[in-house]
């Protein structure tokens, strides 16, 4: 048997290529072309240089990776860039204007609601979420609603009570 | 994670087309990249049925029944207006279950899809019937405090972890797939199996079939029930056993009840 004959039988699986995938992040739109194997988290990390988001478990339980995506709040370590074509994305870097921070920036300072500040984006970012979704009217709510970020250091208190302050000012776009 | 090829598909009959060999359906994915993660689950390719119009939205049907679109998330099932007023049971049971931003991403199909969490189906150093066939079970005589207390075999002792499908087992709900045959419904109590001696099978979906929607029949429960979920913390955490119970009352009697029990085996 020839040996072309072999070659033209081996490939019993397409190669995967990159995607093409653009995507709008914190009101700036950006083209790449990924793996399809990659992360929204790894995506953002990686290839953006969008660091403020943390990978802290990669497996959808710390929500230190939580992003806003078409106005929910998600785990990013668990969706595939490729999945978010065309989605709007706000990540840390884009929760406020540069020279200003979000009310629930300035609440997590002003509440000391954090130490060493590794869970801190993610929570704030899942806290917005919370806000816009408006389900949690009592301070128990609040804490059953945050269950998806936690913070090791343990300044779950100070960051219940800053949510509860900017929640109560209702300044939270 | 293993390298796979990606496509969105927009018409189910395209993806029943697609679902050849080693492929896999994503639509949520906070289950199978976990898995693909962990490279328990290894797909060559992945379809994203996202973008199918058929799967998606909830819709109460003339006859008085509620469909639940495969592709909704658990969030926007859980807090729609007419689940939270017709089928409150689903709205308590999907909301004592996952995180927010799991919610926000997880399907209602993909629900009844997930894998265990046997921590040995996870961990791929110790033997497991459902992860690898024939190995053995680890669980059995191991740490099991998670594991099933009905339908358990001498092969497996894994259960389902879902909140939302014991409300849906309690609700007599139907489950509606498709395959290149065409349609066919499989009752609620039909689709997870008992493990037995094929604890690898989860349910009973044939190759190639993909779930379009669930189905909740009319029924008068929605001022009269509870689910009730025991577990080590009190948020974001798997049940440890966990009950769906719902009654319609007459005067001061119960007509009718109905119940679904969690930690059972699949």
């Amino acid at each position: 048997m020839d040996i072309m004959d072999h070659v033209k039988e081996t490939p019993t699986r397409t190669l995967a290529e990159p995607m093409p995938i653009s995507f709008t992040i914190n009101r700036k739109l950006y083209q790449l072309r990924l793996m399809p194997w990659v992360t929204l988290l790894d995506a953002l990390r990686e290839y953006l240089h969008l660091t403020g988001t943390k990978k802290g478990c990669d497996l959808g339980q710390c929500g230190a990776c939580t992003v806003i995506v078409n106005n929910k709040r998600i785990k990013s370590c668990l969706t595939l860039a490729v999945m978010r074509n065309g989605a709007e994305i706000t990540t840390i870097e884009g929760v406020a204007e540069v020279s200003d921070l979000h009310p629930l920036q300035q609440a997590f300072i002003d509440h000391d609601a954090f130490q060493c500040g590794y869970c801190t984006p993610g929570q704030i970012c899942s806290a917005i979420g919370l806000l816009n979704e408006a389900k949690a009217n009592t301070r128990e709510d609040v804490k059953e609603l945050m269950s998806g970020n936690l913070c090791r250091c343990g300044a779950n208190t100070n960051i219940v009570d800053a949510i509860m302050s900017v929640k109560d000012g209702g300044d939270h776009e | 994670m293993n390298n796979f090829t990606y496509r969105q598909v927009t018409m189910v009959e395209e993806a029943i087309d697609e679902k050849t060999g080693n492929t896999a359906f994503v639509a949520g994915g906070t289950n199978l990249l976990d898995l693909m993660k962990e490279n328990i689950a290894k797909p060559d390719r992945l379809i994203d049925i996202n973008h199918i119009h058929q799967l998606a939205g909830i819709v109460e049907l003339e006859e008085g029944s509620i469909r639940l679109g495969a592709t909704v998330t658990n969030a926007d099932t859980a807090w729609h207006p007419v689940i939270e007023s017709r089928l409150p049971l689903v709205s308590k049971a999907i909301l004592s279950g996952a995180s927010p931003q799991l919610r926000n991403m997880a399907t209602n199909g993909g629900n009844l899809m997930q894998r265990t969490r046997c921590y040995n189906f996870y961990d791929k150093a110790t033997p497991c019937n459902k992860r690898e066939p024939g190995s053995g079970c680890s669980a059995l005589y191991g740490y099991s405090r998670i594991h099933a207390i009905l339908g358990a075999s001498e092969h497996c002792i894994a259960t389902h972890p879902s909140d939302f499908c014991v409300a849906l087992a309690a609700l007599d709900a139907v489950v509606e797939v498709k395959g290149s045959y065409g349609e066919r419904e499989i009752p609620f109590e039909d689709f997870h199996r008992l493990p037995e001696d094929k604890p690898e099978i989860d349910n009973t979906l044939r190759p190639g079939e993909i779930i379009t929607g669930i189905r909740v029949p009319p029924n008068s429960f929605c001022k009269h029930c509870s689910y009730l979920k025991i577990r080590d913390r009190t948020s974001f955490a798997f049940a440890l056993v966990s009950v769906a119970t719902a009654f319609e009352m007459d005067g001061e009697t119960i007509s009718e009840s109905k119940d679904g029990i969690g930690r059972r085996c699949t």
